[in-house]
């Protein structure tokens, strides 16, 4: 097997703050191979966004980041920040939810582009502009030259999240992390950013971790599929995998809540409870509140992520 | 051709408040207490010499008929005459304006060169040494009354350590040919004239006066700087800059600063507008022949025609501030430069 692009061991993260520390994640570990498509999926509060921002490094300073292992491309990231500050942008990039909110208000969105390429290589004032007309045509904006010169408010919010992928890609990274890319797109324009993401992540041998609260999206999309709760990553596997045969009872809430074709409304179920406060001490599995499946030893009893088959993890002691 | 149309309706806005002013002003001189015709009669007036005045006033007349002949001497640029200086209002205004204006701009231009830097410091260094510092500057300008900052500066600069010049005007024409004027800024004049030393020495005037105002402008602008910088740089647009990989100076200055520049020039308008008002206490210390002095004596010697046409320049400077910070932020922000 070949060496992954990302590897990531024992990620932690706590955030200080006035009323205690939030211990956000906690031992995350996971990988991502050359061309293969991740999603991270959980609910809100679950970390996922924490995990991509902690990867680029974008978190605030009261963030305490802890890891054994933070590899990307055969470049050590666990260390000082020169290391990171050097492939931002170039090797490693991101594009976030709220498209519109994203880009600089009033700033040329060509201008913006023009700015990334600049920055990432010696580019003359003219080809960086060519450079940027080409990036736009590239996410199949239409008019390339014309929306070159326009401003973030002039576009809709579908053709603003076109040009922060045109933005993110422009330097051909290895590795896009895409945060809820199409939280706020109505449904017509998500599927189009979806399948645009996907064609040019496929195209250009990209890899790529998209960050969705919809495992329906999700499932479709990725190629693997890691499960976050709490902080932890509970479940990982590949997509069929996880829709056949998931393990943990959190994945099993999840796919109950997700709509199908072929379900009623009335037949979706919630998962009990809320996610836990992160800021108390908490028992190693942080599910157990909410687990029909608990037994005494999961209060006290470590739980490690084991590997229960080819590619399929579960952290629970006892798996479906 | 769309950013001329948009700057054309800008303009027309301000009409209707210039014609608003045009009759407040008229009102307000109706409204001062006492009789204008009594006053001006003088003391030994007698019942007719008094109806006299009054009709040779026009105050005889029905108002909206008053009205239309102030309006029409307004046309023709007539402020009235000046019961105390015995000149045209007009003609003593804009003899003293200069000097106001001078010295606002130069308290201004003191304000912003210290005030944005900090909050921009502070809001880039949050917690830090210079966000402390920052905040006192802002809390000690803020807390000192304009006149009592001018008093203390004299006291220190002038009469203990003999640095600044004596306090008494803008220029000490004893030993300086004051310039012929041009623009009336004596700073533009005098380099106009070639004279350098003259140059020098009016600068020297206006040191202390312009620190005395500017202190009392250095609050506002360093903590809308920071607090807008703070909003900027935690704002999405600069968290996709950083992931993008750019520098800290690029996003800083080039991202932040010109999004935080919109609230720092709004509050600019507002300030420079204090800055007039205040300009009445520093004028008054410094002995500085500028319109707040004018405007004091013409209120404490009922010198309505003085006071009618200062408060007239005001609102219509007013007017102006407002179209150019409108003009600063369409500069600025494309969105308003599309609007409407």
């Amino acid at each position: 097997m070949s060496v992954p692009l990302l590897q990531v061991d024992g990620l932690s993260v706590n955030f200080r703050t006035r009323s205690g520390t939030v211990k956000v994640l906690d031992d995350v570990s996971f990988s991502i191979d050359k061309g293969e498509i991740l999603g991270i999926v959980g609910e809100s509060g679950s970390g996922k966004s924490v995990l991509s921002y902690a990867l680029m490094g974008l978190l605030d300073d009261n963030a305490q980041i802890k890891a054994d292992t933070i590899t990307f491309g055969g470049i050590d990231l666990n260390g000082p920040a020169s290391a990171l500050s050097a492939i931002r942008g170039r090797e490693l990039s991101m594009i976030f939810q709220s498209p519109r909110t994203a880009l600089n208000p009033i700033m040329k969105v060509g201008k913006q582009i023009e700015d990334v390429l600049r920055r990432h290589g010696p580019v003359s004032r003219s080809n960086a502009k060519a450079a940027a007309i080409a990036a736009l045509a590239r996410v199949r904006i239409p008019d390339p030259e014309r929306r070159y010169e326009a401003y973030p408010f002039e576009l809709s919010g579908g053709m603003c999240q076109r040009v922060m992928i045109a933005m993110a890609l422009s330097c051909s990274p290895s590795l896009l992390i895409a945060d809820e890319p199409t939280t706020g797109l109505d449904v017509t324009t998500q599927a189009v950013v979806m399948d645009l993401i996907r064609d040019l992540v496929r195209e250009s041998r990209m890899s790529s971790i998209l960050i969705t609260h919809d495992l329906a999206l999700a499932a479709e999309y990725c190629d693997r599929i890691a499960v976050m709760h709490a902080g932890h990553m509970v479940e990982i596997a590949s997509a069929r995998t996880l829709r056949s045969h998931f393990a943990h009872p959190y994945t099993r809430g999840l796919f109950a809540a997700t709509p199908t074709a072929d379900t009623e409304l009335n037949d979706l179920a919630s998962i009990p409870g809320n996610l836990p406060d992160l800021r108390l001490d908490l028992p190693p599995c942080r599910f157990l509140h909410r687990c029909d499946r608990r037994q005494a030893d999961c209060e006290t009893a470590p739980v490690p992520l084991q590997a229960i088959g080819t590619d399929h993890s579960v952290r629970c002691r006892y798996p479906l | 051709m769309k950013i001329v149309l948009s700057l054309a309706t800008r303009i027309a806005t301000a009409v209707p408040s210039l014609i608003g002013v045009i009759v407040v002003t008229f009102l307000l001189a109706r409204a001062l207490p006492g009789d204008a015709a009594v006053y001006y009669a003088g003391s030994s007036a007698t019942p007719e010499s008094i109806a006299q005045v009054r009709k040779a006033l026009g105050l005889d007349k029905p108002l909206w008929f008053q009205f239309g002949d102030y309006a029409s001497r307004l046309a023709h640029g007539d402020l009235g005459t000046s019961l105390s200086s015995g000149q045209p209002v007009l003609h003593d205004l804009v003899a003293r304006l200069p000097a106001s204006m001078e010295l606002t701009l130069c308290a201004l231009l003191f304000a912003m060169a210290i005030g944005l830097p900090l909050g921009i410091a502070a809001a880039t260094r949050p917690g830090k040494a210079i966000d402390h510092i920052c905040r006192v500057i802002v809390s000690v300008g803020a807390a000192f009354p304009t006149f009592f900052v001018a008093l203390g500066l004299v006291y220190v600069f002038y009469f203990r350590l003999g640095i600044a010049p004596e306090p008494l005007g803008r220029l000490n024409d004893t030993y300086f040919t004051v310039p012929p004027t041009v623009t009336g800024f004596y700073l533009i004049d005098t380099i106009l004239a070639g004279d350098l030393a003259a140059f020098d020495a009016s600068l020297a005037q206006l040191v202390l006066p312009s620190i005395s105002l500017g202190l009392f402008a250095l609050a506002p602008i360093a903590r809308i700087a920071r607090a807008s910088m703070l909003a900027s740089l935690s704002s999405d647009f600069c968290r996709t800059a950083r992931a993008m990989g750019l520098s800290r100076t690029r996003i800083v200055y080039g991202y932040a600063l010109r999004n935080a520049m919109l609230p720092v020039v709004n509050i600019l308008g507002m300030v420079f507008s204090f800055l007039l008002g205040a300009n009445v206490l520093v004028e008054q210390v410094f002995a500085w022949p500028g319109i707040g002095a004018y405007a004091v004596n013409a209120v404490i010697t009922s010198d309505y025609a003085a006071v009618q046409g200062f408060v007239l320049m005001m609102a219509i400077l007013y007017i102006l501030l407002n179209l150019a910070v409108d003009l600063a932020v369409a500069a600025i922000d494309p969105r308003v430069r599309y609007d409407g």
